[in-house]
């Protein structure tokens, strides 16, 4: 989504592309066209556009992405330093 | 007495009961009758929305009792579906299941609703609940094998965040097709053959979009307004004389005045204006509107108080404007937690100091 950018270098967002096959599934699921198959690899083509929500990583049938998922929503981060378990924004 | 005399007690009788009343159940309003499958019986839904929707869908985009909007998981249909027809998977959430039956624009086809504790679809697989386990256990007991011709489900791509695809076919032997993440665009995708186009995969956040989500944040402050304006007023009659009740009122008004100008900066103005507001990190977007919306409630107290308290009310202005908006990142798609907690480390130590200080300048201020 080029139209909303937020913070850059904020993502944990790690491609092994010695280990990636290119089989394409992280760039079908990525909501934000981070990921993308050149020359039957994946490539991170756009990094900053990561908002971590972990589907790539989910659904690489080889284990060559790795992302810290979770929720970017000061709420639950609020909640979770006051040890609030299980009390996220959203529901 | 012949039958068809008018009898004395109301008015001739209304048609008998039907064939989907069953003693102690109530059909719910948006199912159109039940159908018999192979496998038992499955609520065919009705594809327009009703009022009773409308009405519901407004007040849980208000928080109200949002945490128990939800459908019974299960099989559900709509059209007149067979064993070919597609399935697609979703929350049940109730406004999900909503925007599924009345958007998805297909003749037919089976509706598989997991049990997300209601919550939609990409907070409920970023929460674990739409989760591979769950998909596998509702295919099992909806029995869709026993009926179906194909072994395929299309699931929301926002879902993948919880769903690994192929673990889903390891452990039922379906297969995970990724939908559009608009569902308005199912339709499209399949006549596509199934190919989503890069448009059809990537989130967006339009204006209507962020502006239907205001009404939660509110009601989130609307919550917590009784005790602040008690603080408000309180602090605000503090004086020479100790205590004035007087003070309390007038100041106190300005203060909630400079309140509201903080919700509307922070929680109305900065997610409708939020692409064009300068800065990355929401707090800052808020501080710019709350900025702006500061200097004009300043402006009009000018002639009637004090450069201090008027340096006091904008910077309360800013700082709540700030705070708000840097909540609003948990409804937006597109901010990562990574980056959101960076924001807040520098942000909230700001966000509070500047409280302070507009407490201590508006006690202050009463005493010169």
């Amino acid at each position: 989504m080029k139209d909303f950018r937020y913070l850059s270098g904020g993502s944990t967002l790690v491609l092994d592309r010695d280990v990636c096959t290119g089989c394409g599934m992280c760039e079908m699921v990525c909501p934000h066209g981070v990921l993308t198959v050149e020359k039957k690899k994946a490539a991170v083509v756009d990094h900053d556009g990561c908002m971590e929500c972990g589907a790539c990583a989910n659904n690489c049938p080889v284990g060559a992405i790795r992302v810290s998922p979770g929720v970017g929503c000061a709420a639950a981060i609020i909640n979770a330093w006051l040890g609030k378990e299980g009390a996220a924004c959203c529901g | 007495m012949a039958q068809d005399e008018k009898v004395c007690c109301g008015p001739p009788s209304g048609p008998p009961s039907g064939p989907f009343e069953r003693p102690g159940y109530r059909l719910l309003p948006f199912v159109a009758e039940v159908i018999d499958t192979a496998t038992g019986p499955v609520p065919r839904v009705k594809t327009i929305l009703e009022t009773s929707d409308h009405l519901s869908t407004a007040r849980v985009r208000w928080g109200i009792r949002r945490d128990q909007y939800k459908v019974a998981p299960g099989l559900y249909c709509i059209g007149h579906p067979n064993a070919h027809s597609p399935v697609l998977v979703t929350a049940n959430y109730k406004l999900s299941f909503d925007r599924v039956r009345s958007e998805a624009n297909l003749p037919a086809a089976w509706i598989l609703v997991v049990d997300t504790r209601g919550i939609n679809v990409w907070c409920a697989a970023g929460k674990g609940t739409f989760s591979t386990e769950e998909v596998v256990r509702q295919v099992r007991a909806a029995r869709l094998d026993a009926f179906l011709a194909h072994r395929r489900l299309i699931l929301p791509q926002l879902a993948a965040t919880g769903v690994s695809a192929r673990n889903v076919t390891k452990e039922c032997g379906f297969t995970v097709i990724w939908g559009p993440v608009r569902i308005g665009e199912l339709r499209r995708f399949i006549d596509g053959g199934m190919n989503a186009s890069l448009s059809m995969r990537q989130v967006t956040f339009p204006f209507y979009e962020r502006l239907v989500l205001v009404p939660v944040e509110l009601s989130f402050i609307i919550r917590h307004l009784p005790w602040v304006l008690a603080v408000v007023f309180l602090l605000s009659g503090i004086g020479a004389n100790v205590f004035s009740f007087q003070m309390a009122w007038t100041r106190g008004l300005w203060m909630a005045a400079a309140l509201a100008g903080g919700v509307l900066s922070g929680s109305i103005l900065t997610p409708a204006l939020l692409p064009w507001i300068p800065g990355r990190a929401f707090s800052l977007k808020g501080v710019w509107a709350g900025l702006l919306v500061g200097l004009m409630i300043g402006g009009t107290l000018w002639h009637r108080t004090s450069v201090w308290e008027v340096v006091a009310l904008l910077l309360f202005t800013m700082a709540l404007s700030s705070f708000l908006a840097m909540n609003f990142t948990g409804a937006t798609p597109f901010t990562s937690p990574s980056g959101v907690e960076k924001e807040m480390r520098k942000a909230l130590p700001a966000q509070f100091g500047t409280i302070l200080a507009v407490i201590a300048l508006w006690i202050t201020a009463a005493f010169r």
